[in-house]
C-alpha cells in the first residue's frame, strides 16, 4: 500500500468517534469608528495609518522617503520609476526603496490589510521593498477577522497575506525591533478609492451566456 | 538511546544566574501579555470552547478533510505528496530538489522540519539549508535546536548573540543591541533568501476548504521563502487540517494572542498554489499522528496549534530553559506529545511538571494537558518505567497523606529537623530539592499547630 492509502485507513480505521462541527456564531459587536479602530490597531504593530495627505501623494512620498530613488507603484494615483511587470524576476524587488499599492480589505480589530497576486503583480514587491505604502478605502474596512475571510480574495488567490505591520521580530531578548527580513515601514494612507468608469450600459440581450 | 534526563539537562542553564533569570522573566512577560489580550476579547472563552470543538470534529474526519485538502490544492495547481514518517518526508524533499538541481534551500520556520530532522539529512547530501526566521537562524548558527517553539532562541541573552554574531560574522561583540543584530543578520541572510535555489514554509493551518497553508510569522521570511524562488515546498502535519476560511478565523483570532498577546502577527500568508512558471509541494506528513490519533487517551494533544502558552506559564519550564528537555517540543505540550515518539527515551518528562493545571487553563484549544501528563505517569508506572527510589517516595508519601495524624506528626518533625539538622544532613543526596536551592526556612509552627492554638477546640476565636 502507499503512504497515502495507508495514512488515511490508518485514521479511518482508528480515529476518534465522530464529533459534530459547531457552527462559528456571529460574534460582531458595534465597537466605533472602524477607520479609527483600524489605525489603533496598526499601530500596535508599528504600523501606521493616515488620512490622505493634503499636498497629494507624490509629494507626500518624495517629503516622507527623500532619499528613495526606485519607487514601485502598483496603482494609478502614483508613477513610480517603476511598474510590477517590468521586474525580471521575483528576487528583483530587493532594491526598491517604496512599494505604493492599494489594498482591497483592512481589518478594523487587528489593522491588518489583506494583499494578492491581483494588487501586487509580483508578490515579493510588498516583502523585499524598504517601505511600504498601502492604499486604503476607509470604506473597504470590517470590523473584524470573522467577516474579513469572508473577502473572496481567500477563496481566488493563489497568493494571499494579511499584512499588519512592517517587519519585525522580537527573538532577541524578547523585544520587537524592525525591520527583520521585510519592510522596514508600513503606511496605510485612507485614500478612498478613485471612482471607476461606470461600465458602458448594454442590452439585455448583447449578455454573454454562461 | 538513554532516556532524557531533564533534570540533569537543566543545571547548565540554572548555573548561571543571569540566563535563568532573563529567561524566566521574558516568558513570564509572555504569559502576561497573553492575558491582557484575552481580557480584551469578550468572547474568548467562547473562542477556546469553539477551537477545541472545530479541532475534535475535524480530527474525528481526518481522512475526509485531508482529501478535500488534497483535491483542492492540486485544482489550485500545486503537487501533494504524502510521508509516513520523517524519513519518507525528508527523501521526498529531497527528492524533488535533487530533480531540480537545486543545491540551496531557505526555509521559515517550523517545528514538522525539526522533527524530522531534515536539516542534516539534507547537508549529508549536499544541499545548504538557510534558516531565515531570526531566532531559528541564531540556533542553527549555533548549532543547537529551538529552545522554544515560538522564540527559538528565548534561552539566550542578547549579549551571548552579540558574541556569536562576531563569532560567526565578524559584528562587533560589544553591541548587545537587538536593532543591530537583527541588522546583520538581515545582512548576511537576505542574499541567501534571493540567490536559492528552493523555498521552504511548513504550516500552522491547512484549509481543506480552499486548498491553502496558512503560515503566520513576524518577520516576512516565509513570505520571501515561498515567493522568491520558483520551486516552494511547504511540510504541513496531517493536523493541522482545518474545514475552512470560517473556522480559520478562530485560530487566527486565539493564536497569536496565546503566544505572545498580540492581536495578530505581521504575516498572516495564505499560500494556495504556485504562479505561473513556478512549483508548489505540499508534503502531509504523519509521522507517528495517525498512532497517536488511535489512542483514546491522547488523541486530544493533536488539537495543539504551537502557540507555546502552556511552555510559557510552567514554572518547570521557565526555570529549566527549553534545551533540557532534549526534544522537538518542550515543555509542558511535549511532556504529552514525546513519549509518543518514544516511550523509553522520553519516559522521565511527565515527571517534569508540578501538574498545577495552568497549562491547560491557557490552552486555547482547552487540551486537559495537565491530566495528560498525570496520564502518562500512570502509563510509566504501568510499563516499569518508575525507578525504585521514585516508588519508594511515592508510596511513603501516599502513606502519609492519607492518614492526618501521620502527616501532621511528619510536618511538624520535618519542621524541627530542618531547625536543628546540621547543613549536611539538610542538603544530603535525596533531598532534590535542595541541590540548587536553599531550603526556606521552617515555621515555628505548622498551620495546624497555629489553628489549635488561635481557634480552640469548637473552631472559635478564642478572642473577644
Amino acid at each position: 500500500m502507499d503512504a497515502r492509502e495507508d495514512i488515511l485507513t490508518a485514521i479511518r480505521d482508528h480515529g476518534p468517534a465522530p464529533r459534530e462541527l459547531s457552527r462559528v456564531p456571529d460574534f460582531h459587536r458595534d465597537g466605533g469608528d472602524l477607520a479609527d479602530l483600524f489605525t489603533a490597531a496598526l499601530a500596535r504593530l508599528d504600523g501606521q495609518a493616515i488620512p490622505p495627505p493634503a499636498a497629494g501623494l507624490r509629494q507626500w512620498l518624495a517629503a516622507t522617503f527623500p532619499d528613495a530613488t526606485r519607487i514601485c507603484s502598483a496603482v494609478p494615483e502614483v508613477t513610480g520609476t517603476i511598474t510590477p511587470d517590468q521586474f525580471p524576476d521575483w528576487a528583483a524587488p530587493a532594491d526598491v526603496d517604496v512599494t505604493v499599492v492599494r489594498t482591497p480589505l483592512g481589518v478594523a480589530e487587528t489593522g491588518s490589510i489583506l494583499l494578492t497576486e491581483k494588487e501586487l503583480g509580483v508578490n515579493t514587491i510588498a516583502v523585499l521593498a524598504q517601505h511600504l505604502v498601502v492604499l486604503l478605502d476607509p470604506a473597504d474596512i470590517v470590523a473584524d477577522v470573522h467577516l474579513a475571510y469572508r473577502h473572496p480574495s481567500f477563496r481566488q488567490a493563489a497568493y494571499a497575506v494579511l499584512l499588519s505591520g512592517p517587519s519585525g521580530s522580537a527573538d532577541i531578548g524578547g523585544v520587537t525591533v524592525h525591520p527583520a527580513q521585510g519592510v522596514t515601514t508600513l503606511t496605510a494612507v485612507l485614500a478612498p478609492a478613485p471612482l471607476q468608469a461606470p461600465a458602458p450600459d448594454r442590452h439585455p440581450d448583447e449578455r454573454s451566456t454562461p | 538511546m538513554k532516556p532524557v534526563d531533564q533534570v540533569r539537562n537543566s543545571l547548565g542553564f540554572l548555573e548561571d544566574p543571569t540566563h535563568e533569570h532573563a529567561f524566566d522573566t521574558l516568558i513570564w512577560g509572555l504569559r502576561e501579555r497573553r492575558d491582557a489580550a484575552a481580557r480584551e476579547v469578550p468572547e474568548w472563552e467562547d473562542l477556546r470552547t469553539l477551537a477545541s470543538r472545530i479541532k475534535e470534529h475535524t480530527l474525528s474526519h481526518l481522512a475526509d478533510y485531508l482529501e478535500q485538502f488534497e483535491q483542492r490544492a492540486t485544482a489550485n495547481g500545486a503537487r501533494v505528496h504524502w510521508a509516513r514518517d520523517a524519513h519518507e518526508h525528508n527523501q521526498i524533499v529531497y527528492d524533488i530538489l535533487a530533480a531540480h538541481g537545486a543545491k540551496t534551500l531557505v526555509k521559515s520556520k517550523s517545528m514538522l522540519t525539526e522533527e524530522c530532522e531534515m536539516r542534516p539529512f539534507m547537508e549529508r547530501r549536499g544541499i545548504t539549508v538557510t534558516e531565515t526566521d531570526l531566532g531559528e537562524r541564531i540556533q542553527q548558527l549555533d548549532h543547537q535546536p529551538p529552545s522554544h517553539i515560538v522564540g527559538p532562541a528565548f534561552q539566550k541573552t542578547t549579549k551571548d548573540i552579540a558574541e556569536e554574531f562576531h563569532r560567526v560574522y565578524g559584528s562587533d561583540p560589544d553591541r548587545a543591541d537587538a536593532v543591530y543584530l537583527a541588522h546583520v543578520m538581515r545582512e548576511h541572510t537576505r542574499p541567501l533568501i534571493l540567490a536559492a535555489d528552493a523555498g521552504m514554509t511548513g504550516a500552522n493551518f491547512a484549509v481543506a476548504e480552499t486548498g491553502a497553508v496558512v503560515t503566520v510569522t513576524n518577520e516576512g521570511n516565509a513570505d520571501l521563502s515561498g515567493n522568491v524562488p520558483t520551486l516552494r515546498i511547504c511540510s504541513v502535519g496531517i493536523e493541522k487540517v482545518i474545514p475552512g476560511l470560517a473556522e480559520l478565523a478562530v485560530f487566527v483570532r486565539l493564536l497569536t494572542r496565546s503566544a505572545t498577546g498580540e492581536r495578530i502577527t505581521q504575516y498572516t500568508s495564505h499560500f494556495a498554489g504556485p504562479r505561473v512558471g513556478a512549483e508548489m509541494h505540499v508534503v502531509l506528513v504523519d509521522n507517528g499522528r495517525s498512532q497517536r490519533l488511535a489512542d483514546e487517551r491522547f488523541w486530544p494533544s493533536l488539537k495543539c496549534i504551537r502557540c507555546a502558552a502552556c511552555m510559557n506559564t510552567c514554572p518547570v519550564y521557565r526555570r529549566s530553559g527549553g534545551l533540557s528537555y532534549g526534544a522537538t517540543y518542550m515543555g509542558p505540550i511535549g511532556l504529552i506529545t514525546m513519549p509518543s515518539a518514544d516511550v523509553r527515551r522520553y519516559r522521565e518528562l511527565p515527571f517534569s511538571s508540578t501538574i498545577n493545571g495552568s497549562c491547560s487553563n491557557v490552552c486555547p484549544v482547552q487540551i486537559d494537558i495537565h491530566e495528560q501528563i498525570y496520564a502518562w505517569r500512570e502509563v510509566m508506572d504501568d510499563t516499569g518505567g518508575f525507578s525504585a527510589t521514585k516508588k519508594a517516595a511515592m508510596k511513603l508519601a501516599g502513606a502519609l497523606l492519607s492518614h492526618p495524624g501521620a502527616f501532621r506528626a511528619a510536618a511538624e518533625a520535618g519542621g524541627t529537623a530542618l531547625r536543628v539538622l546540621p547543613h549536611f544532613a539538610v542538603y544530603n543526596r535525596l533531598n532534590a530539592w535542595g541541590r540548587h536551592r536553599d531550603v526556606p526556612e521552617a515555621p515555628k509552627e505548622t498551620f495546624h499547630q497555629w489553628y489549635a492554638r488561635n481557634r480552640g477546640k469548637d473552631g472559635h476565636d478564642g478572642r473577644s
